[in-house]
């Protein structure tokens, strides 16, 4: 194996094709297992989507009868009609305002919280506070759902978005804090004094110094907490109720009960919950990706 | 002119930084500590989730303390947990290693990676239950009889199948991680070692794993703590069967209390979760030396 890996670097001909910084590390550095796991691990995840992908587009008959892997000869759209039909626009309007509704607000307080908890780390409260925000990532927030249920119940919000809303905000508080905090410690001191010195207050030195600065990191959080609360399943599940109100995660779950022996219409409603975020996805995923690793891994 | 000397400027009993926090305390507060209160107070009530709450002392805790299902339920979740630690870390380093390099073809590789990142626990444990159907799943169509088994219906294979699904679910991410862990080690290290002559196993191992100490931490102390919340992916996957297979105790836990209307006990379960979840947290920051949460903060 040693030998392998030792080998002498090879003869560096595609050097063009990259950055040169960047080509001279991957002669020298070159990853034999890793790439081998890299490539076993594409066909792992690759295999289950792309099964959903074809299969939804089966018709059900076809389904049982033809070759799992290989795509239907005669492509149908009546299971993506089905779920259409089923009030999918409904679920998705609901996700839109409950990921919106919760992001906004769990981001911009977070951000503010950690601003505060970064300029004034001399303040005992202040302290506590992130002491507070802390200790949320170290218990599973889920196990507080059955108070948060009562206190649903009490504040006459059982069935509704709000009832999704507010839960969720707190719950995207703790990583949120930590991530934005981090950041805006790395904003050098000086900028800080000389925006103190030409007599800004706290609010514009947060809005006219930070907020642009940690733009990075508060689109990293954004969309981390998007996605977190785009595929919830517990709070809509125990919170609301009725049909009207459902999410998508938990509108996929019912349409499953009612339609699991039609699985090409199940698979074909997986993939529609499925695309607002893979469209996204799409767009985005070099800036989410960074943010990530940035994000965690600092 | 102390606002001037780098330390932060003291400030007056009038600061306005404290309201900045404010309102994330207030919905902190409100949705996550007065319900962690709340659940402490109503493990010692009677409640059916609908009526009135009746205090009725350790009636619930000796009912979950005395129920044989408890040690197995904890047994599943630690079982979870360790195997899908042990199956995640050692891919996911291998993987985030890899992705820090620059092959070409990982951009290629990288797009297909993260999609499991993007889906939600529901749909992926949807497409599963179809994918593993043992009469026209994937195994049967193909006609390869080691793949059409009943997955989801003997203990031990469903067992292997959530601890697959949930590495399949979350490994992109702890990979990447890795790759910013890896990606932030300095390469004068390896200049250095190369050297000295150390080839690249000796390298990974005496430069890279070291090097990642904290990152291990990090990805560790998510990764375990939560799998204590594991519970759409199960819930919808196998609904903690057969019989009790995969009942890990967050499922059971909201089995207890919105499907058998148990609140009193359902709350002491969520308080051993909430206590397991603590402990676990603090033995890893113990671990680490310093504190996981901060290992994220500080920086290598």
């Amino acid at each position: 194996m040693t030998t392998t890996l030792t080998e002498p670097r090879r003869p560096q001909k595609d050097t063009h094709r990259e950055r040169p910084h960047r080509s001279r590390r991957a002669d020298r550095r070159r990853n034999w297992p890793g790439g081998l796991a890299g490539w076993l691990w594409l066909v792992v995840v690759a295999v289950p989507l792309y099964w959903t992908l074809i299969t939804s587009f089966k018709a059900q008959n076809r389904y049982y009868a033809s070759n799992p892997l290989v795509p239907s000869d005669d492509p149908t759209l009546e299971n993506y009609r089905l779920v259409v039909e089923s009030d999918f626009l409904r679920y998705f309007v609901n996700s839109v305002v409950v990921t919106a509704g919760a992001v906004v607000p769990a981001v911009l307080f977070s951000f503010m919280a950690a601003y505060a908890i970064v300029r004034g780390r001399r303040m005992r409260v202040l302290r506590a506070m992130n002491g507070l925000f802390l200790m949320g990532l170290a218990i599973p927030l889920q196990a507080t759902v059955i108070p948060v249920y009562l206190i649903i119940i009490k504040l006459q919000l059982y069935d509704s978005l709000l009832a999704l809303i507010l839960p969720s905000i707190a719950f995207a508080i703790p990583l949120s804090v930590l991530v934005l905090t981090n950041f805006i410690r790395d904003v050098p001191k000086e900028l800080f004094d000389s925006m103190r010195v030409d007599g800004a207050t706290e609010w514009t030195t947060l809005w006219r110094l930070a907020a642009p600065l940690t733009r990075p990191a508060i689109l990293t959080v954004t969309i981390f907490n998007a996605l977190t609360i785009w595929n919830g399943f517990l709070l809509p599940l125990i919170l609301t109720q009725s049909p009207d109100q459902r999410t998508l995660p938990l509108a996929l779950w019912t349409f499953q009960g009612q339609y699991g022996v039609n699985v090409p219409a199940v698979l074909a409603a997986v993939v529609l919950t499925t695309l607002p975020v893979l469209v996204l996805y799409a767009f985005g995923r070099r800036q989410l990706l960074s943010g990530l690793t940035a994000g965690f891994s600092r | 002119m102390t606002s001037l000397t780098g330390h932060p400027p003291r400030r007056g009993p009038r600061s306005i930084l404290p309201w900045l926090a404010a309102p994330a305390l207030v919905v902190f507060v409100g949705f996550a500590v007065i319900p962690l209160v709340g659940v402490f107070a109503l493990s010692f009530a009677t409640w059916d989730g609908i009526g009135d709450i009746h205090p009725s002392g350790l009636t619930s805790w000796r009912a979950v303390l005395t129920d044989p299902g408890l040690p197995h339920a904890l047994g599943v979740t630690f079982m979870v947990m360790a195997v899908s630690w042990a199956v995640q870390t050692p891919l996911s380093i291998l993987l985030g290693t890899f992705l820090a390099g620059s092959q070409r073809y990982r951009a290629v590789l990288g797009v297909v990676y993260f999609i499991p990142l993007m889906l939600s626990s529901a749909a992926i444990a949807i497409a599963y239950k179809a994918l593993l159907d043992p009469n026209f799943g994937l195994g049967a169509g193909l006609k390869i009889r080691a793949l059409s088994q009943d997955w989801l219906g003997r203990p031990g294979l469903a067992f292997g199948v959530v601890v697959f699904v949930v590495s399949w679910q979350f490994i992109p991410f702890h990979s990447l991680i890795y790759q910013g862990g890896v990606q932030q080690i300095p390469k004068s290290l390896y200049e250095a070692a190369e050297l000295d002559g150390a080839g690249r196993i000796r390298q990974f191992f005496s430069i890279t794993l070291p090097q990642l100490k904290y990152t291990i931490i990090t990805s560790s102390t998510l990764m375990v703590v939560g799998s204590l919340t594991f519970f759409d992916l199960i819930y919808v996957l196998t609904e903690g069967g057969p019989g009790d297979a995969t009942r890990v105790l967050a499922l059971d836990m909201y089995k207890r209390g919105f499907q058998a209307s148990l609140m009193g006990p359902a709350s002491a379960i969520a308080v051993i979760l909430v206590l397991v979840g603590l402990a676990l947290a603090l033995l890893l920051r113990r671990l680490g030396g310093r504190d996981a949460g901060a290992s994220q903060l500080e920086g290598a």
